[in-house]
């Protein structure tokens, strides 16, 4: 009986929500976060990431209707995986990060899909060009963190990244998968 | 007998021009700025490369089902295993340039994927450095292969011309006609 009265206090003392109790997730590590991507290159899968974001999240469980997410992306932080290639998508023809630095996301409405599943609509800005983007996310919280994870689809001709001679998709394919895992503290 | 089959002897030609193709494609696309023309050269390049990979299978497998005609009896011990060493090392190189182009191309982070249809598998993950190392050896045993093809035509010619024996005409496509 004592041994779980100890339990029970040490579960609260640390914050797990035993009872459901309500916690806002609203301090982005940007650290523990990764943000990636996949294409098809001459039809080779091909994956890449940013290395540098920062952003805001508010995200509880109990009021999802107040919750929201911006996210700011470095774009000069690309890792294509070899230095030609980060340096060329710096370039004009593809993110021309001296003119457009920072790629934005902002949420306008997340919707719970039923368990730990939420789909996220918003607008990304990328090059000047804003385009609605929408993305089914799984929530897992785990001590005082939680981790949104998802992946959405978007064409790179929307956002006019990689023109001229990089317009051939057999090259360079017009569908870009974006990956993110997204962590955030508690408070 | 002393002749190739017809089968070595084609296999003899097409590798050999396919290798000086690949030599010369793979030297020009390594220069160039990367775009579009770049990342296609480099895809065929490595479908050839996959392509040749076999073609050498083929070739080692025949040439060990089918015996080559022995050297000329006047050639020394020390100039016999010169050529049969040379050859050996032809071989072995015909086998180390395709599998070091897999390697490093895993290393860099891009699959190859044979006529962007057949995923071949990855051995190594990807890892700068590693990738790096291995193009440094790719190149190195292509300087390697650029070398002995160089004494492989220097030898064939001193054959016809010095020694005036049958060794360059007995792997010519068209002996008959002699």
């Amino acid at each position: 009986m004592k041994k779980l009265f100890v339990i029970a206090s040490l579960a609260g003392a640390i914050g797990l929500p035993l009872t459901g109790h309500a916690l806002e997730f609203n301090a982005l590590q940007p650290d523990k976060s990764s943000l990636g991507f996949t294409y098809k290159q001459m039809n080779v899968a091909m994956q890449g990431r940013f290395r540098k974001f920062t952003g805001q999240v508010r995200f509880d469980p109990a009021k999802v209707s107040n919750a929201s997410v911006n996210l700011d992306v470095d774009l000069a932080s690309i890792d294509t995986g070899s230095p030609e290639g980060d340096d060329a998508v710096a370039g004009k023809q593809w993110f021309d990060t001296r003119a457009h630095p920072v790629a934005h996301f902002t949420s306008s409405r997340i919707t719970p899909l039923g368990g730990n599943r939420y789909d996220v609509a918003g607008e990304l800005s990328l090059k000047g060009r804003t385009q609605p983007v929408s993305a089914p996310i799984t929530v897992a919280v785990e001590g005082g963190n939680a981790a949104f994870d998802g992946a959405f689809v978007i064409k790179r001709a929307d956002f006019s990244i990689g023109e001229g001679p990089w317009a051939d998709f057999g090259v360079v394919a017009n569908e870009i998968r974006v990956t993110f895992h997204v962590i955030a503290a508690g408070k | 007998m002393n002749k190739y089959t017809t089968v070595a002897i084609m296999l003899h030609w097409l590798m050999a021009f396919a290798l000086i193709g690949m030599f010369a494609l793979g030297f020009y696309m390594a220069g160039l700025p990367l775009s579009p023309i770049k990342l296609k050269l480099f895809s065929w390049h490595k479908w050839t490369g996959v392509t040749l990979f076999i073609l050498a299978s083929v070739r080692l497998a025949w040439r060990i089902g089918h015996r080559a005609p022995p050297l000329p009896g006047y050639m020394r011990r020390g100039e016999q295993m010169l050529a049969h060493g040379g050859h050996r090392l032809l071989y072995l190189l015909m086998f180390a340039i395709p599998f070091s182009g897999w390697l490093m191309s895993s290393a860099k982070g891009v699959q190859t994927v044979y006529f962007g249809v057949l995923p071949i598998p990855d051995l190594l993950h990807r890892n700068r450095e590693l990738g790096e190392q291995l193009q440094t050896l790719h190149w190195g045993l292509n300087l390697l292969l650029a070398a002995m093809v160089i004494g492989h035509v220097a030898a064939a010619l001193k054959h016809h011309f010095i020694d005036t024996d049958d060794v360059l005409t007995r792997m010519l496509p068209c002996r008959g006609k002699r």
